[in-house]
């Protein structure tokens, strides 16, 4: 294999021992590429299979919730996809208050925050009165705890009532805003949801998707 | 070849003979080790590397052995690792040897690399040395971070969320990114299947391949001293460096003095202290993985706090994952950021001397910063450091070009008798 003067090994009749290197050259880089190609694609399988599964995907299908039951200021929680899901039922007292505090947030108007286009408003929601948030922190993924109550002590005189982050100390309002201050830099996300009638809610499900269907 | 050169070989007939002409044993033993000379003035930091070898044999045959009462799943993990500890025999002395080893290992890998800083064994003709010895390192990082999930403690679970949470900070394919990572919409049966194949078979794979490297390029670079002379410099008549000892049996002897040492510690740790004050193994993860119960305090465990705490000192979750990437990055620059004519911190001036030291405290510092919960001090401390941290690293072609340095003997010394 290694050598190359294969004509004069052989002895064959009418060849030279000339090696043609640019030919030489060309076939290597062919060949090299060739293979290079090759364990590309062979690689696509084994990378691809990395991603969820049918099953999990089946899994992290929409979820519906029978909201008639929350009573206004009530809180329940759902997982959705792996992820802790807070639906709040706000007072109109709740949603008044909410641009009261705008001054003392990161992000008040929601503009580097992750929610779908219909919940980018001054309320974070479809409906006024229901709040849906992805509850874990978007600091490092911790359950803020539900501190609804306005003016707690150790959350300061002018608390106006929110979640509070036990692990890290993130602080974000009734609209998952986040506080200034806190270590979170960016509001809770809010998942994609809809609403097949008046009192079943669907997360999971844009309502865009919806209108389509 | 090695085995065609017969220099100092022994004559050997019957069944050595017969063994020897088909594999080249004698050739290899005079090769590797009585052939072997490494400089006569090793001190008790040349004890790690051993060390750490013989705590990589030491985490695979316990591996092995919990690999066989282990069961990987969701729903079994956690109860496998209970069932270990309670009812397989002796189960509860292989989980501790495994988990105590691990922390051993870190301590052993991070006194060697300070060795390394202290000498100037990452420069030249040490480079790729280094390297090799650095690219282990990051393979055990994630070793122990997905060891650190098997057993599927609640600690398990959060820790896997916020570090593989760390990819989603990279620019555009973030969120995808750790989809892929997870398998799943978050950290999950998925997850932890993979992560037990990974730490397993692929890692400790390529730690083998790795621990091979480095120790080829040290068989021909030579070990670096605390002298940082090249001892290969001074040969005498019969070609052997005049500061070089055989490795076998001087070595191998003085080794096993450290081993003595270390198992004896080592072992007062499995036996009666085994979780270290919750820092070798945590408290929150004798409790099962809970998705909707967060543990109050989140902390890895301790051999990568001082990463974590850098992370945390940044008030931007991106750019303060990028400063944890960039603090490891820093390491395999070594090399080429000390511009230094001395290998030897003896012979290096005030200047080194006083930025090792600063670099030291800090991190030692941030490594107990990681451990704790933020607060205001905290986290200007935690700032401070990591200022220190990465002043150290991009100063350094500096301070090490302007320090006033002492000339270097062109032989080993004893100057402490």
């Amino acid at each position: 294999m290694s050598d190359h003067n294969g004509a004069a090994l052989h002895g064959s009749p009418g060849q030279t021992d000339a090696v043609d290197q640019s030919r030489r050259g060309f076939l290597t880089f062919a060949t090299t590429a060739t293979g290079v190609l090759g364990a590309a694609f062979a690689a696509v399988p084994f990378i691809a299979s990395w991603s969820p599964s049918e099953r999990a995907r089946a899994l992290g299908a929409p979820v519906e919730v029978d909201i008639s039951k929350i009573e206004p200021g009530q809180m329940v929680t759902l997982t959705w996809r792996k992820q802790a899901i807070y639906v709040v039922h706000r007072t109109p007292d709740m949603v008044s208050k909410l641009p009261g505090h705008d001054g003392q947030l990161k992000d008040p108007a929601s503009k580097a925050s992750d929610q779908p286009a219909y919940a980018t408003n001054a309320t974070r929601t479809v409906r006024d009165d229901l709040l849906v948030v992805i509850g874990n922190c978007t600091h490092l993924g911790c359950l803020p705890k539900a501190r609804f109550e306005q003016g707690q002590p150790e959350l300061g005189a002018d608390w106006p009532g929110g979640f509070f982050c036990p692990c890290h100390g993130s602080k974000f309002d009734l609209a998952g805003r986040v506080f200034n201050g806190s270590p979170a830099s960016v509001n809770l996300r809010i998942p994609p949801y809809s609403f097949s009638n008046d009192s079943t809610l669907v997360i999971g499900l844009d309502g865009a998707a919806q209108g389509a269907a | 070849m090695a085995g065609d050169n017969n220099d100092g070989l022994p004559v050997r007939t019957g069944f050595l003979g017969w063994l020897n002409k088909r594999l080249p044993v004698d050739a290899f033993m005079r090769d590797q080790l009585t052939g072997y000379y490494a400089p006569k003035n090793f001190n008790i930091w040349y004890f790690f590397g051993s060390l750490a070898l013989l705590i990589l044999v030491m985490q695979l045959v316990t591996g092995i052995f919990l690999t066989m009462h282990y069961k990987v799943g969701e729903l079994t993990a956690f109860d496998s690792v209970e069932y270990i500890m309670r009812e397989v025999p002796y189960g509860w002395l292989l989980r501790y040897l495994h988990s105590t080893g691990a922390s051993a290992f870190f301590i052993v890998v991070y006194l060697h690399m300070f060795r390394a800083m202290l000498y100037g064994s990452y420069k030249a003709p040490r480079e790729l040395l280094w390297l090799f010895g650095m690219v282990i390192y990051l393979a055990l990082m994630a070793e122990a971070f997905m060891g650190y999930v098997l057993p599927w403690g609640n600690m398990s679970f959060w820790g896997a969320q916020v570090i593989v949470n760390l990819f989603g900070t990279v620019p555009v394919i973030g969120p995808g990114l750790v989809e892929w990572i997870r398998g799943d919409y978050g950290i999950a049966d998925a997850t932890l299947n993979r992560f037990f194949s990974l730490h397993v078979v692929a890692v400790p794979l390529v730690l083998l391949l790795l621990v091979a490297l480095h120790l080829v390029a040290l068989r021909q670079t030579g070990s670096n001293n605390p002298d940082g002379v090249e001892i290969k410099a001074n040969k005498g008549a019969d070609g052997k460096p005049i500061d070089g000892i055989p490795f076998h049996p001087y070595y191998t002897v003085k080794d096993i003095v450290g081993v003595g040492v270390f198992l004896t510690l080592f072992c007062i740790v499995v036996f009666f202290m085994p979780t270290f004050g919750g820092i070798f193994l945590e408290q929150p993860n004798f409790e099962v993985a809970n998705p909707m119960s967060t543990p109050l305090h989140i902390a890895p465990v301790w051999y990568f706090t001082p990463f974590y705490a850098i992370l945390r000192a940044v008030p931007d979750q991106q750019l303060g994952a990028l400063a944890m990437a960039l603090s490891l990055v820093c390491f395999l620059l070594l090399p080429w950021l000390d511009r230094s004519p001395v290998k030897s911190t003896r012979y290096r001036g005030w200047m080194w001397k006083s930025a090792l030291t600063l670099f030291v405290i800090a991190f030692i510092g941030l490594g107990y910063l990681g451990l704790k919960p933020p607060s205001d001090l905290y986290t200007l401390l935690a700032r401070v450091f990591s200022v220190v941290y990465f002043a150290f690293f991009v100063l350094m072609p500096i301070y090490t070009k302007l320090d006033p340095v002492k000339p270097v003997p062109t032989r080993v010394t004893y100057d402490h008798g």
